[in-house]
C-alpha cells in the first residue's frame, strides 16, 4: 500500500470517527434543548425542524411549577458547600503534602478507604439523623453531608497537586523569617489556583449531581433542589409536563456548562498531576 | 550519677490520670486548666446521659412504646464517638505531661507563660490544627453513619420490628447467613451480583475504551479543529448527570421516545438495514444494553480529558527515536502511548470502576431497576446499590438486611481497590504505602 492510500484511509477514519462520535453526543443533548423551546404537551422529546418555536414552556415553569425556589436553594446549598469544602479540603490537602506529622499515614489510607465505601451505607443513619435533629426540609444536615462526603478523595487530589509545588520556595521563606501561615497563603495558595478553581467547580456541582439524599431528606415541593423538583416533571409522561423539564433543564445546565468552558484548561492539569503522581 | 535526682516525668504522667494535675505539676497552669476543664466536662456529661446512652445502645430498650430502639441506637453510637475522642484527648494527656516532665528532669527550659504555650502549640501543632475540623466532620458525617449501619446489618429492623411500637433486638450474624442461605434471598443477591459485575466491567471499561480512543485519534498531528472537538466531547460531562439521565430515560421510551420514533427509523432509511423498533424499556436485556450504552455517553469525557493531558505530557524525542528505530504506529502505540496512559491514569480508571459500582443515579432514574421483578424488591436492572434503596424504601423494608448487604458490597469494593492500588503501584511515588 502506497503511503498516500494509507494517510488517506487514516484520514477517513479519523474523521469518520470523530463526526460519529460528534453526533452521538449531540444528538440527546439537542434533543432535549429543543424540546424546550416547541410547543407545549408533548410526551416525549422530538428533534423537529418545522416546529412552533417559542417560549411558552419557560413561562409555564415560572408560573406553574416551583423552579425558581428550586434554583435558589440548589445555589444556596451549592455556595455553602463551595465556600467549606474547598476551605477545608485545602487546609488538608497542604499540610499532607507538606508536613510529617503522627497519624499522618494512616489518615491518608483512611481518606482512600471511606471514599469507597457508597452513600448508601449511610443513608438509614441521615435519615433518623435528620429525623431527630429536626433537620428534615432544612439544608444545614445536607449540606454538611455533602461537604463530609467530599473531603476524602479531594483532599488526596489536593495534596498530589500541592506535592508538585516545588518545596524550595518554601524553604527560602523560611529562612526570611516567614512562619507557617505566611508560608501558605503568601506563597503556596496562589500556585495552586488552578487546582482551587477545579475544587470550587465539583464542590459547587455537589447539590446540582446529587439525587440520593435530596430526596431523601428534602419533602416539602418547594424546598426541593433541582435535580429532585425537575423529576417530579418527568417521571410521569402522562402529566405533559416533559417539555417543562426541558425547559428547566436547559437553564440549569447552562451555567454550569459555562462554568465548566471557562475552567476546562485547569481540568487537564488538576487531574493528571493530583489524581496520579501521588 | 546525678541523673534521677528529679523524676518529674513519672509523677506528671501519674498526676495527670486525672487531666490537667500532671500538667499544674509540670508548672504550666494555663494548659492544666483547659485539660482539667475538657475533663470536667466530658466527666458530667458521662454522669448526666453518656452512661445511659452506652448503656441504651447495649440494651436497645426494654418497654415498647416507651423506649425507641433506633434513637437509643443513633444516641448510643454519638456517644461512642463522642468517648472515642475523649480516649484520644486523654492518651494525649499523659503523653504531654510525660513529655514535659521528662523535658524538667533533663532541666531543659518549659513554657509556663500561657502566651509561649499557645506561641509552641501553633509551631507544633499546626498540621493537627489545619486538619482538625476535616476530621470532626468526617467523625459524624461519615464514621458515625457507618457505624449505625453496622450495627442495625446484627438487628431485626425490619417492617416488622418498626420502632416505638416493637422493639429492634440484636440478632448476630442471622442477616448475613440468611443472605447466603436463605435460598430466596441467595437466588435475588446472586442474580443482583451477576448483573452489578457485568454492569461494572461493561459500562466502565466501554467509557474507558471510548475515552482514550477519543484522545489518542484526536491528540494525531494532522487533525484539524481539535479544539472544537475537545469542547464538544466535554459536553456529556458539563451537563449535570440526572439531567441527561432522565432525558435519556425519556428518549429510549418504548413506543413514543426519539431513538424508536426517529433514530432507528432514519438509520433504516440506509441500504440493507432494517431495524423493528427496540423494547428498551420492557426487555430486560434491552434495556441493560441502554444502560451501558448511556454510561459510556456519560462517562467518557473525563477519561479523554485525562488522557488528553497525559498524551500532551508525552515529549515528542520518545517517537522521534521511535521512527529512526522503524516502529510502526501500532508499535509507537502499544509501547510508549499506552504504557504512559495507564501508568498515570490507573488509579483514576480504578476509581472510575467502584464509581459504577455505586452508580445509583442512572440504574434508578432511567427505568427504576425495571423492568419486572426478581424477588425482594428487586428488579431485572437493579445493581446492589438500588436494591438496597429499594429494600429500604419499599413497600415492606428490610433495613437490617438492606444494612448487611451494604457492608458485604463495601467491604467488596474496599478489597478490590486497595489490591489493585497496590498491584498497579498507583501511590508509588508516596512514602507511606
Amino acid at each position: 500500500m502506497s503511503m498516500k492510500a494509507s494517510r488517506l484511509i487514516n484520514r477517513i477514519l479519523t474523521y469518520g470517527f470523530l463526526g460519529i462520535l460528534s453526533i452521538i453526543i449531540i444528538y440527546p443533548l439537542l434533543v432535549t434543548a429543543s424540546s424546550a423551546f416547541q410547543a407545549t404537551n408533548m410526551a416525549a422529546f422530538t428533534l423537529k425542524l418545522d416546529a412552533n418555536w417559542g417560549l411558552d414552556n419557560f413561562q409555564r415553569l415560572f408560573s406553574e411549577t416551583n423552579y425558581l425556589s428550586w434554583y435558589k436553594n440548589t445555589i444556596i446549598i451549592a455556595v455553602a458547600v463551595m465556600i467549606v469544602q474547598v476551605t477545608l479540603v485545602t487546609l488538608s490537602g497542604y499540610v499532607f503534602s507538606r508536613y510529617r506529622f503522627v497519624g499522618r499515614k494512616y489518615s491518608l489510607i483512611f481518606f482512600l478507604v471511606i471514599q469507597m465505601v457508597p452513600t448508601m451505607a449511610a443513608l438509614t443513619a441521615y435519615y433518623v439523623l435528620a429525623t431527630v435533629l429536626g433537620a428534615i426540609d432544612s439544608y444545614w444536615l445536607l449540606s454538611l453531608i455533602y461537604i463530609g462526603g467530599g473531603i476524602p478523595m479531594n483532599v488526596w487530589l489536593m495534596k498530589g497537586y500541592f506535592d508538585t509545588i516545588p518545596r524550595e520556595f518554601d524553604e527560602s521563606a523560611r529562612i526570611d523569617g516567614a512562619g507557617h501561615l505566611r508560608i501558605f497563603v503568601q506563597i503556596n495558595l496562589p500556585l495552586v489556583r488552578p487546582m482551587l478553581a477545579v475544587q470550587a467547580l465539583w464542590a459547587f456541582m455537589t447539590p446540582f449531581n446529587d439525587f440520593l439524599l435530596s430526596k431523601f431528606l428534602l419533602r416539602s415541593n418547594e424546598l426541593l433542589t433541582l435535580a429532585v423538583g425537575l423529576q417530579t416533571l418527568i417521571s410521569n409522561p402522562r402529566e405533559q409536563k416533559v417539555a417543562l423539564f426541558a425547559a428547566g433543564a436547559v437553564l440549569a445546565a447552562l451555567p454550569i456548562v459555562v462554568l465548566f468552558f471557562f475552567l476546562q484548561k485547569n481540568f487537564v492539569s488538576g487531574l493528571t498531576s493530583g489524581g496520579s503522581k501521588g | 550519677m546525678s541523673k534521677n535526682e528529679t523524676n518529674h516525668k513519672q509523677k506528671a504522667s501519674l498526676l495527670s490520670i486525672i487531666p490537667g494535675l500532671g500538667q499544674f505539676y509540670n508548672k504550666q497552669a494555663f494548659k492544666g486548666i483547659i485539660f482539667f476543664a475538657l475533663f470536667l466536662v466530658f466527666a458530667i456529661e458521662m454522669a448526666l446521659t453518656g452512661f445511659q446512652a452506652l448503656e441504651g445502645l447495649i440494651t436497645l430498650g426494654s418497654i415498647p412504646r416507651d423506649d425507641h430502639s433506633l434513637f437509643l441506637m443513633i444516641k448510643g453510637t454519638l456517644q461512642l464517638i463522642l468517648s472515642v475522642i475523649f480516649l484520644f484527648f486523654y492518651i494525649l494527656n499523659i503523653l504531654d505531661a510525660r513529655k514535659i516532665g521528662a523535658l524538667r528532669d533533663r532541666g531543659e527550659k518549659i513554657n509556663t507563660k500561657t502566651l509561649d504555650i499557645l506561641k509552641n502549640l501553633w509551631e507544633q501543632g499546626f498540621p493537627y490544627i489545619f486538619t482538625f475540623p476535616s476530621y470532626i466532620l468526617m467523625a459524624f458525617i461519615i464514621i458515625f453513619p457507618v457505624l449505625v449501619t453496622l450495627f442495625i446489618a446484627f438487628t431485626n429492623y425490619d417492617f416488622q420490628h418498626i420502632p416505638p411500637f416493637k422493639l429492634i433486638d440484636w440478632i448476630g450474624f442471622e442477616n448475613f447467613t440468611n443472605i447466603f442461605f436463605l435460598s430466596s434471598y441467595r437466588a435475588t443477591f446472586m442474580k443482583i451480583l451477576v448483573w452489578t459485575l457485568v454492569w461494572t466491567f461493561g459500562a466502565t471499561t466501554l467509557q474507558i475504551v471510548l475515552g482514550v480512543v477519543a484522545a489518542v485519534v484526536l491528540h494525531q498531528k494532522h487533525v484539524k479543529g481539535k479544539s472544537f472537538f475537545r469542547i464538544l466531547f466535554l459536553l456529556p460531562w458539563a451537563v449535570p448527570a440526572f439531567i441527561s439521565i432522565m432525558g435519556f430515560s425519556n428518549m429510549f421510551n418504548d413506543s413514543i421516545g426519539a431513538i424508536n420514533a426517529q433514530v432507528i427509523p432514519l438509520i433504516n432509511h440506509l441500504p440493507l438495514i432494517d431495524i423493528p423498533a427496540i423494547s428498551w424499556k420492557t426487555d430486560a436485556a434491552w434495556t441493560k444494553t441502554a444502560l451501558i450504552m448511556i454510561q459510556g455517553w456519560l462517562g467518557f469525557p473525563y477519561i479523554f480529558v485525562m488522557v488528553t493531558g497525559v498524551l500532551q505530557s508525552i515529549s515528542d524525542d520518545l517517537y522521534e527515536a521511535a521512527n529512526l528505530d522503524g516502529a510502526s504506529a501500532l508499535q509507537q502505540f502499544r509501547s510508549i502511548t499506552l504504557p504512559m496512559i495507564l501508568f498515570a491514569t490507573a488509579p483514576v480508571m480504578i476509581t472510575q470502576y467502584t464509581f459504577n459500582f455505586n452508580n445509583f443515579s442512572i440504574i434508578y432514574l432511567f427505568n427504576e431497576g425495571g423492568p419486572g421483578s426478581i424477588g425482594w424488591n428487586a428488579g431485572s436492572t437493579d445493581i446492589l446499590i438500588s436494591w438496597i434503596y429499594k429494600l429500604t424504601t419499599g413497600q415492606a423494608p428490610q433495613y437490617a438486611v438492606a444494612a448487611a448487604v451494604t457492608l458485604i458490597i463495601s467491604a467488596i469494593v474496599i478489597a478490590v481497590s486497595l489490591i489493585t492500588f497496590k498491584k498497579t503501584n498507583a501511590f508509588g511515588n508516596e512514602e507511606m504505602m
